[in-house]
């Protein structure tokens, strides 16, 4: 019964979404405000419908009801808790459920929180909404109902995929959706946009948070994916560029270009035509993203099920979505009037150099996923794309994004720089950047081009991050209270710029710390046998079997030492599930301050010894730091108190307030 | 500057970094891009040792021998039609299997051997490369089946 | 809008319609799930001997697979949907077509088997029990339901995976038909 109030909910919501379509449509054809503000409570109730129905799919699987299809083939009676409930959506019909409650929650939220906005842009924002709701209502029901119910009930289910029973994974998707669905908001805000000609900084203010919260969301879910990609698939790496990485690192690129475009149409009212389509794009390559994880397009380590009907019927809804936007972009690109014009050495300048080489990395991303896959479509042939071609590419662009960064903001708005102030300020961050690159050559093994370059990068990030500090809070101009109040008086926007950048300095720091200095040593020990790996020495102390809920394992245990102290223990497993039969090995982790301490465990030789794999990797929990310290400052930003006030304050407040705390408007 | 001349430039900025990066990008992906091979493609084609590849196929039931240090395993794959040696050294991946599918990724030795760098076991039982499910098709018989379940 | 500025915001349409054509085209030629042909295939059925599930279904051993006549192996566990859904398929092949089918019960429970067998019927002439599933290793079994064609002479020469449905049985007799002639 709870399954079929699931179907009927999801059927409730489509009709509801095509209301929120129609309504507002007649009204904006016939200029009635009334049927326009229909689109509100429809949002609303589409929120709720979807709510009812991913709760009831919820239930069915914490229940173990399986006569519903995806319940018996997903899960199992003796499955943890905790993965019942993931197992929602770690199958692709739950995962498509979740996907539309986001987009649902998506929409109330703008129906909700954008009380402020213009009530015409506003109601195109839904109807956008709710036309890209619709699609993925329909294929949910027409293609991939997670309600269906399988007659004879088996007496239990298959089990889940031992890989996903896994915290990391658990919330990664729920994650990652919420940024891949939160850019639905941009999309809608853009085509809301050109429809109503509203091109404007107003309309980059009323974005901004938008952009700001799903990029926060895609960042976690990013990190969260790399985070479960190092431990669980034992193989050492965080980052593989993967296809599917690559597929939520292209939305996550456009996201960041977008968030740091519509600054500039804010602040100074240019860039208005890229900055719209940069929206539709984020939007778009987010469902890319979702299409090419769904039809199992890619081989990948993470595909799931293969089934090209699905796949054509997602390609129908991406080329109708994105093509509809584009087409509109392309006809109404001629009708966006023209922005302001600025200097290049300016705030703005630097951000548009910004821009260009995040979309000459989304480039080269872009051209790394899909080259191989045009290629075999068209020639037959089949070749692979790895680690090297990204290396090649996204390092060196890398390089100035980094740069840039630390000196973007200490150049002014609206004028050219004086060279020379700038230059002053980074004198000190510039100094240490060099002689942390100095003191790498001199004392460490590794001596890369690349592993100077990383180091140093993020000293000179980090220290410029600071010395922006200082100056906003004009550091030695009078007593720490003063300076102390200075700093708590800065906006929230600011804070979150700081914290952000900081993160992109200890993730690049993290990055190349534990590439260039990671031990790892492969080989075989018998218990007893200490291993030496970097400052570490490790010694398999026992090998035990032990059980767990739903799985068999066997554990091995290091002591690591150094110096004869002990420092950590570390686990590692090698586990045998039994629904479904499959082996997965759990690397055993310690995450120390300086770096993780890593070891996979592996087979036995058949003479009483064990293969085993271990790691020194210094500074490897950096990079997820940096990602953690991103979100933050994403979430901080988006509380800045002045996008709403602002908007309704008058102009001569404005100018007392700019006058009080240096709002950005009149910055410098 | 006047408002035209910007745009020209930005334009011309733009147009500049498209073009970077896709020569950056195309020059790349000619030195990085590894080609796949059936066994029976490396004794049709020929494969110059050090070039290197993805070879792909089935581990030939039977082949898999481990060596004195233990960690270095000596297995044959194959398309069913033709076989060829490979070396590896390191942690076998979980589904590595014989009589399963695996895509190897290295280099051919003087000797005619595939040194495999890693081994590519996939996640789910079964799955197969597509690649290798093709070269066997190619070299053989082999019809596909349906499947349970997914 | 001048010529060359048309070409530039139509682009990313372009771009879009070029990869919807590429994805077509990949998805148009995929799609057979990618499977492994069994190792076993022309081969001797492992070894392996399993206890009996009661008087009426013995055991059973690889030397049951060499009695002549072509039998099938399917590997069944009480707890597994497809393997419940396919009994009705095993049921017309036993009775209508005369097939002769051994089941090896994978870690399964006798008490939950009988309740199965008491829903949907027991096609089975032999059951054996493979408790710690070795014998399913031995038969490089990647999952349940799983179903071997076996020659008199105990020779595998066909593997189905996942659940036999109903159309897959005229190619299935086809297959039992060419192993009796060999």
């Amino acid at each position: 019964m709870v399954a079929e109030i699931g179907h009927f909910s999801l059927w409730l919501a489509l009709a509801v979404a095509v209301c929120q379509v129609l309504l507002p449509g007649v009204g904006f054809h016939k200029d009635d405000e009334r049927l326009r503000a229909v689109a509100v409570p429809a949002a609303q109730a589409q929120l709720l419908l979807a709510l009812i129905s991913f709760g009831a799919l919820t239930w069915v699987f914490w229940v173990s009801d399986f006569s519903v299809r995806v319940v018996a083939e997903n899960s199992h009676t003796l499955k943890p808790a905790l993965y019942k409930i993931t197992g929602v959506w770690a199958n692709h019909e739950g995962s498509m459920l979740l996907w539309v409650t986001i987009l649902a929650l998506a929409g109330w939220a703008v129906a909700t929180f954008g009380r402020s906005l213009n009530e015409r842009l506003r109601t195109r924002v839904l109807s956008v909404q709710a036309l890209i709701g619709i699609g993925f209502y329909v294929f949910l029901l027409v293609a991939s109902n997670p309600f269906e119910r399988l007659l004879p009930a088996p007496g239990e289910g298959n089990g889940l995929n031992p890989l996903l029973q896994d915290p990391g994974l658990a919330f990664h998707p729920p994650m990652l959706y919420l940024g891949y669905v939160g850019l639905s908001v941009t999309f809608s805000f853009a085509v809301a946009a050109l429809l109503e000609n509203q091109v404007n900084p107003e309309w980059a203010r009323r974005m901004r948070p938008w952009v700001l919260a799903a990029w926060a969301a895609l960042t976690g879910g990013l990190a969260l994916g790399s985070w479960w990609a190092y431990y669980e698939l034992g193989w050492g790496g965080w980052w593989f560029w993967d296809p599917v990485e690559n597929a939520a690192l292209m939305p996550w690129l456009a996201a960041t270009a977008l968030l740091h475009s519509t600054l500039v149409l804010e602040k100074r009212d240019a860039l208005r035509n890229w900055t719209v389509l940069l929206a539709v794009l984020a939007f778009s390559l987010s469902m890319l993203g979702t299409f090419i994880v769904r039809s199992g397009l890619l081989t990948s380590v993470h595909s799931f099920a293969v089934d090209p009907e699905r796949g054509i019927f997602i390609l129908v809804l991406l080329a109708l979505y994105i093509g509809g936007a584009l087409t509109l972009y392309a006809w109404r690109a001629g009708t966006v009037e023209a922005g302001a014009t600025f200097a290049a050495t300016s705030r703005e300048g630097s951000l548009v150099i910004n821009n260009l080489l995040l979309a000459a990395i989304l480039g080269t991303v872009f051209l790394g996923t899909l080259y191989p896959m045009a290629l075999e479509a068209v020639a037959g042939e089949k070749i692979s794309v790895g680690a090297p071609y990204f290396n090649a590419t996204f390092r060196p662009l890398m390089v100035p994004v980094a740069a840039l960064m630390a000196v973007g903001p200490f150049l002014p708005w609206r004028k050219a720089a004086g060279g020379r102030r700038v230059a002053r300020r980074l004198a000190l961050p510039a100094l240490l950047a060099l002689l942390s690159a100095l003191t790498v050559y001199a004392f460490a093994d590794t001596r890369g081009a690349w592993a100077l370059l990383g180091v140093g990068l993020a000293v000179w990030l980090a220290a410029s991050i600071f010395a922006d500090i200082a100056r906003q809070v004009r550091l030695g101009h009078g007593g720490p209270r003063l300076v102390w109040g200075r700093l708590i008086r800065q906006p929230r926007a600011m804070f979150g710029m700081w914290l952000a950048h900081l993160g992109v300095a200890v993730s690049i720091f993290g990055a190349t710390a534990s590439g260039a200095w990671e031990s790892e040593v492969m080989t075989t020990v018998e218990p007893g046998q200490p291993v030496s790996v970097g400052p570490y020495t490790f010694t398999l102390d026992s090998i035990m079997p032990v059980a767990g809920p739903n799985y068999t394992a066997i554990e091995g245990r290091f002591d690591v030492r150094k110096d004869d102290n002990l420092v950590v223990s570390v686990r590692p497993q090698s586990r045998t599930y039994t629904e479904p039969p499959m082996e997965t090995t759990e690397a055993g982790i310690a995450p120390l301050w300086a770096g993780d301490i890593y070891a996979v465990l592996g087979k036995p030789d058949g003479q009483g010894r064990w293969q085993v794999r271990l790691h020194w990797k210094p500074f490897m929990p950096w990079v997820w730091y940096g990602a953690a310290l991103m979100m933050l400052g994403g979430a901080v930003s988006m509380l800045d108190r002045r996008r709403s006030r602002v908007a309704l304050m008058q102009p001569h407040q404005l100018a007392a307030e700019a006058a009080e705390q240096k709002l950005p408007l009149a910055a410098e | 500057m006047k408002a035209k001349h910007q745009r020209l430039v930005l334009v011309g900025l733009a147009a500049l970094a498209v073009s970077g990066a896709a020569a950056l990008g195309f020059s790349a992906l000619d030195d990085t891009m590894t080609y796949f091979y059936s066994p029976t493609d490396v004794l049709d084609k020929g494969v110059s040792p050090g070039q290197p590849i993805r070879l792909g196929g089935l581990v030939e039931t039977g082949s898999v021998r481990h060596e004195a240090d233990g960690l270095t395993l000596a297995f044959t794959v194959t398309d069913t039609a033709h076989s060829v040696p490979v070396r590896y050294r390191g942690l076998v991946p979980d589904l590595f299997r014989e009589g399963q599918g695996v895509v190897a990724e290295g280099t051919f030795d003087a000797a005619g051997v595939f040194v495999a760098q890693s081994l590519l076991a996939k996640h789910d039982e079964k799955y197969m490369p597509p690649e290798v499910a093709d070269s066997i098709k190619r070299a053989g018989e082999w019809r596909p089946q349906t499947q349970a379940g997914s | 809008m001048s010529l060359g500025r048309k070409l530039l915001v139509g682009l990313p349409v372009l771009v879009l319609l070029a990869l919807v054509a590429v994805f077509f085209l990949r998805l148009d030629r995929g799609g057979q799930p990618m499977i492994p042909p069994s190792a076993l295939i022309g081969k001797p059925a492992p070894q392996f001997d399993l206890a009996g599930y009661d008087a009426e279904h013995p055991g059973l051993s690889d030397a049951d697979l060499r009695q002549g006549g072509v039998t099938l192996v399917n590997v069944f566990a009480s707890w597994c949907a497809p393997c419940i859904a396919e009994l009705p398929q095993l049921k017309a092949l036993a009775e209508q077509h005369g097939v002769t089918i051994h089941a090896i019960a994978w870690k399964d429970k006798p008490e939950a088997m009988a309740q199965v067998f008491a829903e949907y019927g027991n096609p089975f002439r032999r059951i054996g029990l493979d408790n710690n599933g070795r014998a399913a290793i031995a038969w490089g079994i990647s999952g349940v339901p799983e179903t071997f064609v076996v020659r008199g002479d105990g020779t595998v020469v066909y593997r189905h995976l996942g659940d036999i449905r109903p159309e897959h049985i005229p190619a299935l007799l086809e297959t039992i038909k060419k192993a009796q002639q060999q």
